[in-house]
Order: structure tokens, then C-alpha cells, then sequence
């Protein structure tokens, strides 16, 4: 019954997550080689009369030491292998595009919640009064409290019932929802009994 | 659901006239002037295995009147009828229905796994489903951890400034490639822009900072109010830390819609906004929730688990340890503490699954891993300096502080919290999250160690002081370390007390707030503060008293024998061991946090103190302590009960209750059924065999007799409000016109626990937790005579306790 439906929820719910995974591991691969994303970073401390200083450059591993980095060598011929030994050369990689492609879905996520967060506080109960009339809302925020025992089992049991269209079915699972919340709210934030 | 009841012996009084010197406990012992009525009709059935009924019209045995064998717990012989054995919200689960579901099913499974290719397969992919669900949940929390990560990160350095060449980029990323070469340039490029530069056009001056101060106050305040907002609209339950509801939801309770995909959606998305608001909190506790979140929701795609409450629990155990694994980097502490802090039961095949999702959140977030090697272990420590005898003083120090912290936080937390129930101003969570945000943003500002993120300052506190270390912290008056201080090392002293003072204040009134709020990272960063300012000291002791004996036998003047970094790991060690009171799981998280496996002891020797210091305050650590707030019915399974009280003196009915609400096995009309069910709230109700001989039959619950009577009501034709109800093998002998009787043998539990009423409680309660149930029956001489519930066992608890025992809610 109430597993049914879930079902088709949550396999709608895992094949987005398995398309955003699969995304988020292919980009990971694929733009990791980029140029730009890799670098040796070498941070020198400072040596007789020579400043502390850093240097990075975009090499590979194995090009990633003293010699190669360190460029112009602040030091003469022979303090070079003193001052490099001092030094500390670290290879590092990043991948941008993988920080970009979360950021922004971050952000739409986070838009899209927002623009829905404000169609439910302010437009809806406004169209809502428009179009059914004031008694409509009251219905709406009815107090779902604990019910007879036997009205519990009815909701159970009528799982099966048919629902004619699309739109019937987004509504019924809509109201359901704001239901649960309502619920959740009135625990947390009334009772105090969830999560003090 | 009160379960007040009381067992009337109103027919029993008559023959106790003779006893009189009766106390009211005697009378209940003495069965001898009971009259017991063997009247056995009715039993001879039983006794006899069900022999045939006497005839009548209607005698309506499913299958044909075929000699079931009534030792099934449940008995499948009847189509099971949909909605029976679910369980409603709030109410706690019965483990031993539900192993012994699992193992029906598994039966099934088994026996028909020969007939055909086909049901192989399904018997393999049952067997491997278990697997195929935890992989599934580590790839997820691995994912969701690595997009917290990166969006936290970029979001926490928008209240400085932006990336202009690339909005996406977070300060360091920015900056990855610049080409500035100083160390006073190290953390400046030009791509990078403050808010004062972009707004104002310049980057240093009064005005600057000024307009710097109230840009990072404005960004602060927006995410903090975007973040209660989202949570009050969408998800209430994504408050808050988690564990605690995690860990009695773990226990065998139901919270519908806690782990739900609104949940995680909303949990995720605010996470990243309260963190980067800059309130004192971490991300550690609430990933542990989105772990368990995609745990649950994974678990619906699999029917093993989805219809399963116990199993579905091996699985959030599995999801914790992935959650934690995740949130520090550390998988075997994550399994450690899986086993130690969240879970109930911990059978070795959930160690097994634990240590597989832990293994593989771990490996994903490794994967996407977009910050760089450098990022791998989160404090990593890169010195190797050894430790010395003389400094476990100062490290038992530590952990007494550690304890000492602690205790008080718990104290100050709990007051809190309870106080904001009888204030109003628990009545406006927006405003509460608002202010608490705001006094945050206005006095972390102008501290450098409190305007930074939490998890660089512990980095940088750990961090020792090396020729490559330009920090204020690292500025010694010679070149050498472990020497004198100069004068950048005083300021950040003064910094970093007012840095400790700020965090244990705002802490206390942070965590509790309507939005996801973690504990583990500020604790490390009190005790991390506590600990380099104890070892910067003890470095200038060694200093500048380099003769005294300790320091003479150890440390030679010039060399570094100090290292305040390790005391700043430890100080962090033994603060988080303070409040959570974890042991083992927080050894090994810190080591495997830090990588410094040279300094074990020391660790284990500060944490282990604090523990010791804390309990002497209360045995409770934080966690525990706000499920006795919620007033769960948390059965804590560390706790001994040491009373000697018996199963007689907490059952109830007691004497001033009304009577047992029983049920009678074929007595009893539809409508007197119902009747019963309206009137009182019970969840269960024992079954009898008759009035007279009150001996039990078999428990059945409410939900499932609801369900039932509406079942039948659809399904089958005829039954009337007076027809018989029957929880026999077979209908009794009714009149010819007597409407068709209603079988609701299937839902009976012919199995109940009983304890006899002399079992002492201790025992009673250790039935309760290691089978994991919900009531209990109380019998005297065969004879039912009262019930013990999981709540009552609470509130018996909580009394000797001296504490409020209406405090216990839920049931």
C-alpha cells in the first residue's frame, strides 16, 4: 500500500541520484587533466639575506622539485643545494570543473526551493482565497491530531483506490505532504517534543 | 498511551477473609484461598491439539478444518491481511516479530530455492541485497559529504569577498595560481577581491573594515534566516543534530518522515548555510543524519528491508558508520562509532556492512576529491617530535578540563533548551536563529580566530610552528622554535583566550537551534584552543626555567622539546570526549583525523580522564541527555538498574487503576470489541482464555485488531456488529441464526513473554533489553495478572532515579 507508492517515488528519486553520481564521477575524471588544474607548489623559508618566499607553477610530478619550480633562484651556484634543501615542493591537483558543476547545481537547488519556499507562503494561500473563498483555507489547516482508531485503519486500507488523472494524483501527494509537515511542525515546533 | 491498568480480583475476595493479616502485597502472593474454576471445555480443545469442534453451521476454518499446527508464531495459513504487523508513528517496534518475520521469510526463500532458475536467482539476490544497499548508501553519503564540502567552503569565503575571475572559486582556489611569491603575500592575489574593494574600491583603511564588518554581518544574517526559513517551510525535522533521534530510532522507535527524502534534500542544503553563517556548529552529526536518511531511502527499493522494521535498523547502523566516515575522513572510527555511540544491537554482520559503507563513502569522497591532495586527512600533522614522560601531566590537565567542560556544557545546554520551552521565545524560531546569528557575526569579527572557519583555525592550531609557518602564532623573537615568545605570540595569546571565552558561550545557545547544528567540530575547537594555550605556556616555562629537574633530565636548552601542537590535539580529544563521553570511536577518529599515530597514549590518557571527571558530574553525555529531554523511550543499554524492586511493584494494573482490559477468546461481539478499543488507549490488549480461569491465550495489538474488523468489514459478507469474534482454531458453537463469526486468529501473538510477579527487575529489565521488548506479561500461578510496558519500565526507572517520571511521552 503505502510501499507501492513509495516504490515508484524512490525509483524515480534513485535514477536522479544515479545520473547526478555518474555525472559527478565522469566530470571528476574528465576534467581533472586540465592544464590549469594542476600545480607544485614550493615554499622556501627565508636563507641568509633572502626573503621566505613561494613558488607554483603548473608542472607534472615529475618535474615537481626545487630546481625545476624555483625560478628566478634568488641564491648563487653554490648556496643553490642549500637554499632547495630547505625548501619543501608539494605536487597538488584539483579538479575545477567538478567545483563548478556542484556550485551551480547548489545554487539552482537552492533557487528553486526559494521560489517554491515563496509560492507557498505568499502566492498560494492568495490565489487559493481568490478562487475558493475563505472557508477553503481553514479547511485546509485542519488540526490532523491523533484520530479514532478506525479512521487510521481506513487510510490504511484504501490505499488501492484509483486516481483518475495526473493532476488528481500531484494533488493528492501535495496535500499529503503539507499534511506530514504540518505534523513534523506542530511536534517540533509547538509540542517541543522532537528535538527540544 | 497511558497504560495504566489494574487487575480487579473481584472474584477472589471472598475466600482472603480468613487472611487477616493481609498487606497489600500478601494478598496478591497468597493463591492458596483462590478458587480456581477448571472449568476446561474450552481447553480441552487445546490440550488435545485441536480435535474437531462441535459441530455447527458455522464453522469456518480456513483450509478446510486441516490440523494446523497452532506452534506458529504467526499463523500464514490465512491470506495475511495488508496493513497488519506496520506499526504507527511514535510507537516502538517488537524485535522479535520482526526477526521472526525475517526468518519466515527467509525460510520461504530457502525451500523454494531448488524448484527453479528462477527463484535461485531470487534467493541470491535476497541474500545479496544487503550488500547491494549499503554500497548503494555509501555511494550516496560519499557524494552528498563531497558537495557539503565544496559548497560550505565556497559559500563560508562569500562573506569575504569574490572570486572575479571565476565566481565558483572559493579564496584558496582562486588564488590557486597567482604568482605572488612572499610570505606576507601568501594569501593575497588579484583576482580575489573583498567586498570593501569592490564596493568602496579600496582594500585597506578604517572605512574598508568597517564596510568589510558589515558585509560579512549582512551575508551572515541572510544565510542564517534562508536557513530557518527552508527548515520551518519544508522539513521541521531536519533540526537540529540528529543523533539523538537517530539513536532511539536506532533502539526500536518510530519517527515517520525523520529519515525521509525531504528530509536529506533539506538537510543537505541548509547544512551548508548554517555553517557558512558562521554560527558556532560543525557538519559532523548532522552528516551522520543524511547518512542514515539515504540509508532509509534505499531501503525502500528492496523488499527485504523495506518491509522489515529490524532489518531496515542493521542498515542504518551501517549508514551512520558511513556518515561519520565521511565527515571526518575516518572509516574505522566511523564503524567504532557506529558500535560504541549510535547503535542498539550490533551483530557481526552489521559490523561487516558497516565497515563496507564506511570503506565505501570513504573511497568516493576520495574520488571526487576537488580540493587536492592536501585535503585527504583533514588536520593532517606533520611533525614526529616525540613526547615525554613528564608531559602527561599537563595532558591529564587537559583532560580534567576536558571533563570539566563537558559537564558544564550539558548542564548549560540542557537548562537552556528547557528554559526556551517555557519562554516565548520558543515560540519564534526565526527570530531566536536570527539573534543567535547575529551576536555571533558582530563579536567573531574583529578575532581573527573567530572570523575564520572553524575547521582552518583547528587546523591551524594543530599545526606546529616550522620555518615554513608565517602564522602570529609562530612568531618567536629567534629562529629557533621552542623558544623565546615575541610579542606576535602574546597578541594571539590574548586572541585565542577570547577566542576560548566566545566559543564556550555561543556554543551553549547554538546547538539546539532550529537549524542543523553539529557538536563535534566546536568542541575540538575548545578543547584545541584550551590546548595550545597550555602548551605555549609550558614552552615558556621550559624556556625560561630550563633548570628545573624535568626539564633538565629532558630537554636540552635549544631544542624543541614542547610541541604545542600535540597539546592542542589533545585539549581537542579530551573536550569531545567530555561532551559525547566516546571512548574507544573517538581515539581512533582523532588519530585517523590527524594521522599521528606516535601520540596515542597521550590521547588515550586524556580522554580516558575525562571521561572519568565527566561521570563523576552525570552519566549522561550529551546525546543521551537530550533524549531524556524529548522524553523517548530510550532504554539505555549502558545503564545498570541496581534496585530491588519486583515485577509486582511496577506492572501495572496497580491498586487504584480500573481493571487488565482483556480480551476473551471466543466470547467477545464485534461491537463489544470495538466498544473496548474506543474506550481506552491501550496498545495491546492480553487475550484470555475465559473470565473465570483468566488464563492467557495470546496478546494482540490494536493497530492490527483495527485493521482487521475494517478488513473484514470490506471483505467478507455478513459480519454484523454482533458477530462472535474468535481467536481460536475454530468457532465456538453458536445458535443457527447467529450472524457469521470473525476469525482473527492470525493476528493473534501466541507467543507473549511472561515473567512470574516475583522476578525482580533486574532481571525484567534485562529481558527488555536484550530482546528488545515492547510489553511484558505479569502471570501469578499460571493466572495473568497485570502487564509491564516498555514505558512503565521508564518511568520506574526515571522514579527511582528521583527524577520526573512524567517526563516519558511516547510509547
Amino acid at each position: 500500500f503505502e510501499h507501492h507508492r513509495y516504490d515508484l517515488k524512490m525509483k524515480s528519486l534513485f535514477f536522479i541520484e544515479s545520473v547526478f553520481l555518474a555525472g559527478v564521477v565522469l566530470l571528476s575524471q574528465v576534467t581533472a587533466k586540465n592544464s590549469e588544474d594542476i600545480r607544485c607548489k614550493c615554499i622556501c623559508p627565508p636563507y641568509k639575506d633572502v626573503e621566505g618566499q613561494i613558488y607554483k607553477q603548473n608542472v607534472s610530478l615529475k618535474d615537481c622539485n626545487c630546481l625545476h619550480v624555483v625560478d628566478p633562484m634568488p641564491v648563487d651556484g653554490k648556496d643553490v643545494e642549500a637554499y632547495c634543501l630547505r625548501c619543501e615542493c608539494k605536487y597538488e591537483e584539483r579538479s575545477s570543473g567538478t567545483i563548478k558543476f556542484t556550485i551551480i547545481m547548489y545554487l539552482s537547488i537552492l533557487g528553486l526551493l526559494l521560489l517554491y519556499m515563496v509560492y507557498l507562503t505568499l502566492l498560494e494561500p492568495m490565489l487559493k482565497r481568490r478562487l475558493f473563498g475563505h472557508s477553503q483555507l481553514i479547511q485546509n489547516y485542519d488540526d490532523v491530531g491523533d484520530q479514532q482508531p478506525f479512521a487510521n485503519a481506513h487510510n490504511v486500507l484504501s490505499r488501492s483506490h484509483s486516481r483518475p488523472s495526473m493532476l488528481n494524483k500531484v494533488e493528492h501527494a501535495q496535500q499529503r505532504w503539507r499534511r506530514q509537515v504540518q505534523e513534523q511542525r506542530k511536534s517540533v515546533f509547538d509540542r517541543h517534543v522532537v528535538l527540544s | 498511551m497511558e497504560s495504566e491498568q489494574l487487575y480487579h480480583r473481584g472474584y477472589c475476595r471472598n475466600s482472603y477473609n480468613s487472611i487477616t493479616s493481609a498487606s497489600s502485597d500478601e494478598e496478591l502472593l497468597d493463591g492458596a484461598g483462590v478458587i480456581m474454576d477448571f472449568h476446561t471445555t474450552e481447553d480441552d480443545n487445546l490440550l488435545d491439539g485441536d480435535a474437531a469442534s462441535p459441530g455447527s453451521n458455522y464453522n469456518m476454518s480456513n483450509g478446510g478444518g486441516a490440523p494446523s499446527s497452532s506452534t506458529h508464531l504467526l499463523d500464514f495459513l490465512e491470506e495475511p491481511i495488508p496493513g497488519v504487523g506496520t506499526y504507527d508513528d511514535f510507537h516502538t517496534i517488537d524485535w522479535v516479530r520482526e526477526k521472526c518475520k525475517d526468518r519466515e521469510r527467509h525460510r520461504k526463500i530457502n525451500s523454494k530455492k531448488k524448484e527453479s532458475a528462477w527463484e535461485f536467482t531470487k534467493s541470491l539476490y535476497d541474500a545479496w541485497s544487503g550488500w547491494l544497499v549499503v554500497t548503494l548508501t555509501g555511494l550516496a553519503s560519499g557524494a552528498l559529504a563531497g558537495l557539503i564540502d565544496i559548497a560550505a567552503d565556497w559559500m563560508n569565503d562569500l562573506k569575504e569577498g569574490v572570486c572575479l575571475s571565476a565566481l565558483w572559486f572559493n579564496h584558496e582556489q582562486c588564488c590557486w595560481t597567482s604568482n605572488e611569491t612572499t610570505f606576507a603575500e601568501r594569501d593575497k592575489c588579484p583576482q580575489w577581491k573583498s567586498w570593501a574593494e569592490l564596493i568602496l574600491g579600496q582594500a585597506e583603511g578604517p572605512g574598508s573594515y568597517i564596510m568589510n564588518y558589515f558585509m560579512y554581518i549582512y551575508w551572515a544574517l541572510s544565510f542564517a534566516f534562508l536557513a530557518v526559513c527552508l527548515v520551518k517551510v519544508f522539513a521541521p525535522y531536519a533540526c537540529g543534530s540528529g543523533i539523538p533521534e537517530i539513536k532511539t530510532i536506532l533502539s526500536g522507535f518510530i519517527i515517520r518522515g525523520y529519515l525521509g527524502k525531504w528530509t536529506l534534500m533539506i538537510k543537505t542544503i541548509t547544512l551548508v548555510l548554517a555553517v557558512a553563517s558562521g554560527l558556532s556548529l560543525g557538519k559532523e552529526g548532522p552528516l551522520v543524519h543524511v547518512a542514515c536518511c539515504c540509508g532509509n531511502i534505499f531501503s525502500y527499493l528492496f523488499p527485504k528491508y523495506s518491509k522489515n522494521e529490524a532489518k531496515k535498523r542493521e542498515v542504518l547502523s551501517a549508514a551512520s558508520a558511513a556518515g561519520v566516515s565521511v565527515a571526518f575522513g575516518a572509516p574505522i572510527g566511523g564503524v567504532l562509532f557506529s558500535l560504541e555511540e549510535v547503535s542498539y544491537y550490533f551483530p557481526l554482520k552489521t559490523l561487516w556492512r558497516s565497515f563496507f559503507a564506511a570503506l565505501v563513502a570513504a573511497f568516493v569522497l576520495r574520488s571526487i576529491n576537488p580540493f587536492g591532495n592536501s585535503r585527504l586527512v583533514l588536520f593532517y600533522v606533520e611533525y614526529h617530535t616525540p613526547w615525554y614522560l613528564f608531559e602527561l601531566i599537563p595532558f591529564i590537565l587537559l583532560g580534567v578540563f576536558g571533563g570539566l567542560w563537558g559537564a558544564f556544557f550539558i548542564r548549560a545546554n540542557i537548562a537552556w533548551c528547557r528554559r526556551q520551552r517555557s519562554l516565548s521565545s520558543g515560540k519564534y524560531p526565526v527570530l531566536e536563529v536570527i539573534l543567535v546569528a547575529a551576536i555571533t557575526a558582530v563579536v567573531a569579527f574583529p578575532n581573527p580566530y573567530t572570523r575564520q572557519n572553524t575547521s582552518e583555525l583547528i587546523k591551524e592550531l594543530f599545526t606546529d610552528c616550522g620555518p615554513l609557518e608565517t602564522s602570529q602564532l609562530c612568531q618567536y623573537r629567534s629562529q629557533m622554535t621552542g623558544s623565546d615568545a615575541g610579542p606576535g605570540v602574546y597578541s594571539a595569546m590574548w586572541q585565542l583566550c577570547l577566542a576560548l571565552i566566545f566559543k564556550i558561550i555561543m556554543t551553549i545557545f547554538t546547538f539546539g537551534l532550529k537549524v542543523p547544528s553539529g557538536l563535534f567540530i566546536p568542541s575540538m575547537a575548545i578543547g584545541a584552543i584550551a590546548g595550545r594555550i597550555v602548551g605555549i605556556a609550558m614552552e615558556q616555562l621550559a624556556y625560561y626555567h630550563h633548570d628545573w629537574f624535568f626539564f633538565k633530565e629532558w630537554c636540552e636548552v635549544g631544542a624543541d622539546c614542547i610541541t604545542p601542537g600535540l597539546y592542542a590535539m589533545v585539549g581537542a580529544a579530551a573536550c569531545l570526549g567530555g561532551v559525547t563521553r566516546m571512548t574507544v570511536s573517538l581515539v581512533v577518529i582523532v588519530f585517523e583525523l590527524t594521522g599521528g599515530l606516535e601520540y596515542i597514549v597521550p590521547l588515550m590518557a586524556a580522554v580516558m580522564t575525562s571521561k572519568w571527571v565527566g561521570d563523576a558530574f552525570g552519566r549522561e553525555g550529551i546525546y543521551e541527555a537530550h533524549i531524556r529531554l524529548n522524553g523517548y523511550p530510550f532504554l539505555d543499554a549502558k545503564e545498570e538498574f541496581t534496585h530491588t524492586t519486583l515485577a509486582r511493584e511496577v506492572m501495572r494494573p496497580r491498586r487504584s487503576d480500573p481493571p487488565l482490559a482483556v480480551l476473551t477468546q471466543d466470547d467477545m461481539t464485534v461491537e463489544e470489541l470495538q466498544a473496548t478499543i474506543n474506550e481506552t488507549s491501550y496498545n495491546g490488549f492480553p487475550v484470555i482464555v475465559s473470565k473465570e480461569s483468566q488464563r492467557l491465550v495470546g496478546f494482540a495489538l490494536r493497530r492490527d485488531i483495527t485493521i482487521a474488523i475494517e478488513n473484514a468489514r470490506r471483505k467478507q459478507e455478513g459480519i454484523l456488529p454482533n458477530s462472535r469474534v474468535y481467536f481460536t482454531q475454530h468457532a465456538p458453537t453458536l445458535p443457527a441464526d447467529s450472524p457469521r463469526p470473525l476469525k482473527l486468529r492470525s493476528i493473534l501473538d501466541m507467543s507473549p513473554f511472561t515473567v512470574t510477579d516475583h522476578t525482580p527487575m533486574e532481571i525484567v529489565v534485562d529481558i527488555f533489553r536484550k530482546l528488545g521488548l515492547r510489553q511484558c506479561l505479569v502471570t501469578h500461578n499460571g493466572r495473568l495478572l497485570g502487564i509491564i510496558t516498555k514505558k512503565d519500565i521508564l518511568r520506574h526507572m526515571a522514579q527511582m532515579a528521583n527524577q520526573d517520571p512524567e517526563s516519558i511521552m511516547f510509547n
